[in-house]
């Protein structure tokens, strides 16, 4: 779809098409297209071609692809357009903005790219700029949402799979697929994984990563055995006597809670937190176990009594001969704290 | 690469809830500084990137970063403070080596964590447990080619070729000094030593110097904890002052080059001993210590100056260190946001070290306004009576006597809608 020089339409392949935007945005500042000028637009998503279903090897995105100059004009090919001068972050800043889903991105970039050529060289400093800080602003949303895509996708492995398969499902704010797959490639570079949002999907398989379309969370809906030991090692490791819910929210906001294998304990554990303390704090000083009589150890009885253990009865009870299996079994039985509020 | 525990023992998850419980007792959960690595051209997995990632958060707004258990909970020790001391009525276990190495790959594989925190009670001696914490990490490293980020602590008792070796796994190493005053070491944690603590420490700033180093014919000393070493005190377990921690703290990043100090405000235990106080240490306390450390560390500030912003030894815990400073010394301010330089200007209240990056920026464009200083810091309630703009003096207000109070009165506020 072609439009003529006088009302510049762009049409970009994907929402976080950087390369497309860059392209497009050379072009239209050798033609001198001022910003208000420009209408900028993603390419509704049937009609999407080689935007997300392609190959993608490395770092090198499709969308350098962008052959199909929007703009009435020699194509590109005939007429390399000079990449203009910009400062140095400015690559970095276009490449995490375009991610976010403010439709108004795209121009407020050219427009910025444009300042940047007409004077305005240092822009990118003046924090205080509408535009600048409209970008900064964006692109902390964006970094915000990259971290938290590393930091919260849960991956399952799928049952009875040869080679073993992990998928996850996951729903950013902001278009941050492709942003995020190269950290979870070089992390796994060895295992096979899958990762479905609801605007595409990525899919590694220790050679290639391949963009695919859009899934719904019934695509991960089998529980991974796994996940009730990280419940249990999230339950144990959280101090009842320190409970700080809003610190928490803060840094896991509940939209995130969904998709958490854990976060189905955190209504319990918090509502529990209170009697739990209060149960440590009241409780009386107990007789020391054996084995730390038996070693002369007796903290509640005094501090001077605490010399170097001999060693003898306690390390009997390291090696096994006084930590049966019937120990550990009742050990589960009663210490677990949930056990106890539970009651 | 093994990512699957068979048939997941009942066993394991009970080990798991006890040794997970008693590790929760160390502050650190941090997965960042380690040196870039990727698993790209490797067998197994694991990246790291630099920054650390929290991938959950505890009902306590804890980070949960690490799968940080301990190999064993029984101990030899009885320090007065620990969970864990011999003298203890809690339940013990022992992970085998190879279910430890199990977890942390199952977890790893599904973006649980970013690692492994292992620490342990002290079995059998020092050696025979160091080398058990050693040989998990080995094996992680040297047989599953695992690359995601391993904290191993340390025992000072133990021999140096096992730190050695613990140093070319590991990423962090570390160890507790636990309380700033010896003389409370002593009291509280009978069998532990305050000079082979810092001895330690000594030891492993050495090592990763030295890891540093080119020899003269060009070729690199194996790695040694490239993330560096870091420890806790226990705040409140004693009488030890706010001034005493701070000062603890500043000799060991001078001395031992630290990368942390972690501050753990003493929290109830079970099955506690008769001679700590019960009470939980206000969670404030802690928080301002961290604040100060912060200064400390990155404003230039002297642990003198920490304290004098409060009284008698201690932070004030209703206002933020660096603002409790700036109302003691306020013939310093105010300070014009578009002359002043870097120094000047993280002594402002309100304004982080990025916040001064982007003044200097941009005042270089245009001169900043009142308004600019709110987009740049976000806020400028705290900053206000101290710093003058182009269309800003506080005038008489930095020197009006109910300031504290009004600046007490703006953080309620704050705090409330914040």
């Amino acid at each position: 779809m072609r439009r003529p020089l006088h009302e510049p339409l762009v049409e970009l392949d994907h929402p976080a098409d950087v390369s497309g935007w860059r392209q497009s945005a050379r072009r239209l500042l050798i033609e001198g297209v001022p910003p208000e000028a420009v209408t900028w637009s993603v390419r509704a998503r049937g009609e999407r071609v080689a935007g997300t279903d392609g190959l993608v090897s490395g770092g090198a995105g499709t969308a350098d692809l962008f052959g199909a100059a929007p703009i009435e004009s020699e194509p590109a090919t005939l007429c390399p357009v000079p990449a203009p001068r910009v400062p140095k972050a400015f690559g970095g800043l276009c490449e995490r903005v375009v991610c976010h889903r403010d439709p108004q991105r795209f121009a407020v970039l050219y427009r910025v790219l444009w300042r940047l050529q007409q004077g305005e060289p240092r822009l990118l400093d003046n924090a205080a700029d509408d535009d600048v800080f409209a970008l900064h602003r964006w692109d902390r949303a964006v970094a915000r949402d990259r971290h938290k895509m590393h930091a919260f996708v849960r991956f399952r492995a799928t049952p009875g799979v040869v080679p073993e398969h992990f998928s996850a499902w996951f729903e950013p704010d902001h278009h941050i697929l492709r942003l995020t797959s190269g950290f979870f490639r070089r992390r796994f570079a060895s295992m096979h994984f899958s990762i479905y949002t609801p605007e595409a999907s990525v899919h590694w398989d220790t050679e290639q990563l391949r963009f695919g379309p859009a899934a719904t969370r019934a695509v991960v809906d089998r529980p991974d055995a796994m996940e009730a030991l990280w419940r249990e090692y999230y339950a144990s490791i959280f101090n009842p006597a320190r409970l700080k819910l809003d610190a928490m929210r803060a840094e896991m906001p509940v939209k995130y809670w969904k998709n958490l294998p854990e976060a189905p304990l955190i209504a319990a554990l918090s509502r529990e937190a209170g009697r739990r303390t209060e149960h440590m704090v009241e409780a009386a000083a107990t007789e020391a176990p054996r084995f730390a009589r038996a070693a002369g150890l007796s903290g509640r009885a005094g501090l001077q009594g605490a010399d170097a253990p001999a060693g003898g009865a306690f390390q009997g009870e390291v090696e096994g001969a006084g930590f049966s299996e019937a120990d550990r079994h009742a050990a589960l039985k009663n210490r677990r704290p949930r056990a106890d509020v539970s009651s | 690469m093994s990512t699957t525990v068979p048939s997941l023992p009942v066993r394991l998850q009970g080990k798991l809830a006890i040794l997970a419980d008693a590790a929760k007792y160390d502050a650190s959960c941090s997965s960042s500084a380690a040196e870039r690595r990727d698993s790209v051209d490797g067998r197994g997995m694991g990246s790291t990137e630099g920054s650390g990632i929290c991938h959950s958060y505890a009902p306590d707004g804890r980070c949960i970063s690490l799968l940080k258990v301990l190999l064993t909970n029984f101990c030899t020790y009885d320090c007065l403070y620990c969970v864990n001391r011999s003298s203890s009525n809690v339940q013990r276990a022992r992970f085998s080596i190879d279910e430890v190495v199990e977890l942390t790959l199952s977890f790893y594989a599904r973006n649980y964590i970013e690692g492994l925190f292992l620490s342990s009670g002290i079995i059998r001696d020092a050696d025979y447990t160091m080398e058990q914490i050693v040989e998990v990490a080995r094996r992680l490293r040297e047989v599953h080619d695992f690359r995601g980020y391993i904290h191993l602590k340390t025992i000072p008792e133990a021999d140096g070729e096992l730190l050695a070796r613990a140093g070319r796994y590991a990423d962090r190493l570390s160890i507790n000094v636990e309380l700033a005053r010896a003389s409370s070491l002593a009291h509280l944690a009978p069998q532990k030593d305050a000079d082979g603590i810092q001895r330690s420490m000594a030891d492993i700033r050495r090592a990763r110097e030295a890891s540093r180093d080119r020899s003269h014919a060009g070729s690199r000393a194996p790695r040694f904890a490239s993330a560096g070493q870091s420890t806790q005190m226990i705040v409140g377990a004693d009488a030890a002052d706010d001034g005493e921690l701070l000062s603890c703290s500043q000799s060991m990043y001078e001395q031992h080059d630290l990368k942390r100090v972690y501050y753990s405000a003493f929290s109830p235990i079970p099955d506690a001993p008769g001679a700590l106080p019960l009470k939980p240490v206000d969670a404030m306390r802690e928080h301002r210590l961290y604040q100060a450390d912060w200064l400390m560390r990155f404003y230039g500030f002297e642990v003198d100056e920490i304290v004098a912003g409060g009284e008698n030894g201690m932070l004030d815990s209703a206002l933020d260190p660096k603002l409790a400073w700036a109302l003691k010394h306020r013939d310093r301010f105010p300070v014009d946001v578009n002359t002043a330089d870097r120094e000047l200007l993280l002594r402002v209240p309100g304004l982080g070290s990025r916040g001064v990056d982007r003044v200097i920026a941009s005042r270089g464009v245009s001169p900043l306004r009142l308004d600019d200083l709110k987009r740049i810091a976000g806020s400028v309630a705290r900053m206000k009576p101290f710093v003058i703009a182009r269309d800003w003096n506080p005038g008489a207000r930095l020197d009006a006597v109910g300031l504290r109070a009004q600046l007490l009165g703006k953080r309620a506020q704050l705090d409330l809608f914040g």
